[in-house]
């Protein structure tokens, strides 16, 4: 075959993507990253109420996986369930730093209204579902969300993200066995960061890898290198793919690893610094990126500078902003229990103390 | 492939016929009516599909409604919970079987902590019913048994609903299937085909609110609160109560453990002096602690008696007939409870 002529100055771009697109997924790592910066800053500050969990060398394939589902604002697009280390999905499907900053400070006009916390939220119009912390139950969420999604005869696709230290629970299995039954299109993204809280993988599996799970389940399987930002884009891609073309579910397993404690608190005793120092030194999504995007002559120095200084001014704006927002009333605790209203306050709580309503 | 019926069969329109119906045909009846009411109401449970069901209460629906409407699962209570979740977040109306009520206790964790709280979360709500046979008497031992209410009744955010009486049944099952938040629904086995509890049923649609006890037995003497198959084993009672010592005894039917009816069970109370709380379910942390605490709460002057209580033992369910009988509340104890209370 004759040698391709290229561009002295572009490669061309893999997966049909476009440069907007690429700037667009190098705009939304960023933003990723930064706005967990200033979490950071916050949560030292005393501003963040409870835990702070990091993404640290996770942004990559959190948005690049994202960025392959159809995302609509009118709750017609793809939906996805994220974890808690997967805030730049939730940024590429359209939540907003200004909802998590208010989510992590406990604020009332949070999307959760001080109810759950830090990315444990939902809208179905954007096209995401908050998880919850018993690990592992939405991917049989997923699966029914999907199944309606054939039942209705609807084009659209679920991705669920799951850690490898969820994929030993039941919830996992029966979702994933549930889904590939009635072949839902559902992508299971199993996360490998190497440490469930302290917990390495070898004590989690005997398994060599987490794809070897996949024909057991009669579902398709793809591992990918999770700090390459385009190829698990591409993975991503070829899995919603198949899901929206009626093939099915397909596990992809994401490589990567876990740079920061599960959260502010854990001091990664467990690990050796010079692991993660190693990492961060050779293998970081962002950096590898900006190297794909600087050398393939798609992005200058110039744009993605103007894209971090632009990041920083709104997320300041954003925070500022966030801190003036008022905590829930207390008797916010009462609503939404039940559709019919509030459930009762204890007599100890109304002014004064009335026994009779015990 | 199952055969598709496009007529909908006898068996189910047997309230249109004005045909007395059993509790089972009651349920089926409603849960098939609800289904062609809503086309978002769809069905999933181990073996429900092409064979009906293992009690065959979902006879004849997957033939008529068609498979991607009754859904036969693997065995997986978390799965197919979960994925009734998923799809209540699409706007469907999941009703899911268990195909014996022990086995919700595999789905304990998304029911409490997924479908509970999902409205609570800001996820929106979870218009899920969660339907099974349950209870004794019928020699299923310690896993076809069980009365597994307790252990859902501390989550706020549920419902659950016992029903006694085919009329019940039906109008239950529509109103769970109808409402906007997660109802578990259970059945009782035991009562399921009894003849006695064969009725007619109105022709027309109804539902029986959920939330609302109902006055089974007027009394003067003595309130019996109680619920599912010891209504029954209650209106014996009343009745040799009745025979043998001329007391006037009063059984509310809960119908609906939660939100348990504070009102009807304060009102019942108010007029007896004298209450009785009988179930079916075993003793410590049983419901009848709950009822009896809000009573002493907001009727404590009223009463005559200190409350009591008959249930089952502090055991697992026992198998064997001579184990099982001592094991479960009969008639003969809510007599000699009836009895020292009224000799109080």
């Amino acid at each position: 075959m004759a040698s391709r002529t290229r561009s002295p100055r572009a490669a061309a771009i893999p997966h049909g993507l476009t440069r907007e697109q690429l700037l667009e997924m190098y705009r939304l790592v960023r933003l990723t990253r930064s706005l967990e910066e200033k979490l950071e800053n916050l949560f030292r500050q005393s501003k963040v109420v409870g835990g702070l969990f990091r993404s640290l060398g996770q942004e990559g394939e959190s948005v690049a996986t994202a960025f392959a589902l159809r995302r609509r604002t009118d709750g017609t697009g793809d939906m996805l369930s994220p974890l808690i280390r997967n805030l730049g999905s939730m940024i590429t499907v359209g939540a907003t730093p200004a909802e998590v900053v208010r989510q992590y400070m406990a604020k009332g006009d949070s999307p959760a209204r001080g109810k759950e916390l830090n990315i444990h939220f939902t809208d179905y119009r954007r096209g995401f579902i908050g998880q919850i912390s018993p690990l592992g139950d939405l991917v049989p969420v997923m699966a029914g969300v999907t199944l309606t999604f054939k039942q209705r005869g609807e084009d659209r696709v679920g991705m669920v993200y799951i850690g490898d230290g969820a994929t030993s629970t039941g919830a996992f299995h029966e979702g994933i066995n549930f889904a590939a039954v009635q072949r839902c299109p559902l992508v299971v993204v199993v996360e490998n960061n190497q440490w469930a809280y302290t917990t390495p993988t070898r004590l989690q599996t005997a398994a060599k890898s987490f794809v070897d799970k996949a024909p057991g389940y009669g579902v398709a399987a793809e591992k990918v290198d999770g700090n390459d930002m385009l190829a698990v884009y591409g993975a991503a891609r070829r899995a919603v793919d198949r899901a929206r073309a009626g093939e099915g579910v397909t596990l992809i397993e994401v490589a990567t690893y876990r740079r920061k404690g599960h959260a502010q608190h854990d001091n990664q005793s467990y690990v050796d610094p010079a692991e993660i120092d190693r990492w961060a030194a050779t293998n970081d999504p962002i950096d590898r990126y900006v190297v794909a995007l600087r050398e393939n002559g798609w992005a200058s120095a110039d744009e993605l500078r103007a894209v971090d200084e632009r990041i920083d001014a709104e997320l300041d704006a954003t925070i500022a902003e966030a801190e003036t927002s008022p905590l829930p009333e207390p008797e916010e605790a009462l609503t939404d229990v039940y559709a019919e209203g509030p459930v009762r306050a204890p007599w100890t709580r109304h002014t004064p103390a009335d026994p009779t309503l015990a | 492939m199952a055969t598709v019926v496009n007529e909908k069969p006898e068996a189910v329109r047997m309230s249109e016929q004005g045909k007395p119906v059993t509790l089972l045909e009651a349920i089926r009846e409603g849960i098939w009516e609800e289904m062609e009411r809503d086309e978002r109401v769809f069905l999933m449970g181990e073996d429900i599909g092409a064979y009906g069901g293992a009690f065959k209460v979902t006879e004849g629906m997957q033939q008529y409604f068609g498979a991607p409407r009754v859904i036969d699962t693997p065995i997986s209570e978390i799965g197919f919970t979960g994925a009734a979740a998923g799809a209540a977040h699409m706007g469907m109306r999941p009703v899911i079987e268990m195909q014996f009520i022990d086995f919700i206790s595999c789905a304990y964790d998304m029911i409490t902590n997924y479908v509970a709280t999902s409205r609570y979360r800001g996820s929106g709500p979870q218009p899920i019913v969660i339907r099974g046979p349950s209870g004794g008497y019928v020699r299923g031992g310690p896993f076809h048994s069980q009365n597994p209410e307790a252990a859902f009744f501390h989550t706020p955010g549920l419902k659950i609903v016992y029903p006694s009486t085919a009329r019940d049944a039906k109008g239950l099952i529509k109103a769970a299937i109808r409402d906007d938040d997660p109802v578990l629904f259970f059945e009782h086995k035991w009562l399921y085909r009894r003849p006695q509890l064969r009725e007619v049923l109105p022709a027309e649609d109804y539902v029986v609110p959920i939330g609302k006890a109902r006055t089974h037995r007027e009394g003067k003497d003595l309130s019996i609160v109680t619920y599912a198959a010891m209504v029954h084993k209650s209106e014996e009672a009343a009745e040799i109560l009745e025979k043998e010592d001329g007391l006037s005894v009063e059984i509310i039917d809960l119908r609906t453990l939660l939100p348990l009816d504070e009102d009807a069970i304060l009102e019942s109370v108010k007029k007896t002096n004298r209450l009785l709380v009988v179930h079916e379910d075993t003793r410590t942390g049983g419901i009848a602690g709950e009822i009896a605490m809000r009573v002493n709460e907001k009727a404590f002057e009223w009463l005559d008696a200190p409350i009591l209580r008959v249930t089952a033992l502090d055991a697992p369910i026992p198998y064997s007939p001579p184990l099982e009988d001592y094991f479960l509340p009969q008639t003969e104890d809510i007599v000699k409870a009836a009895r020292h209370l009224a000799n109080y």
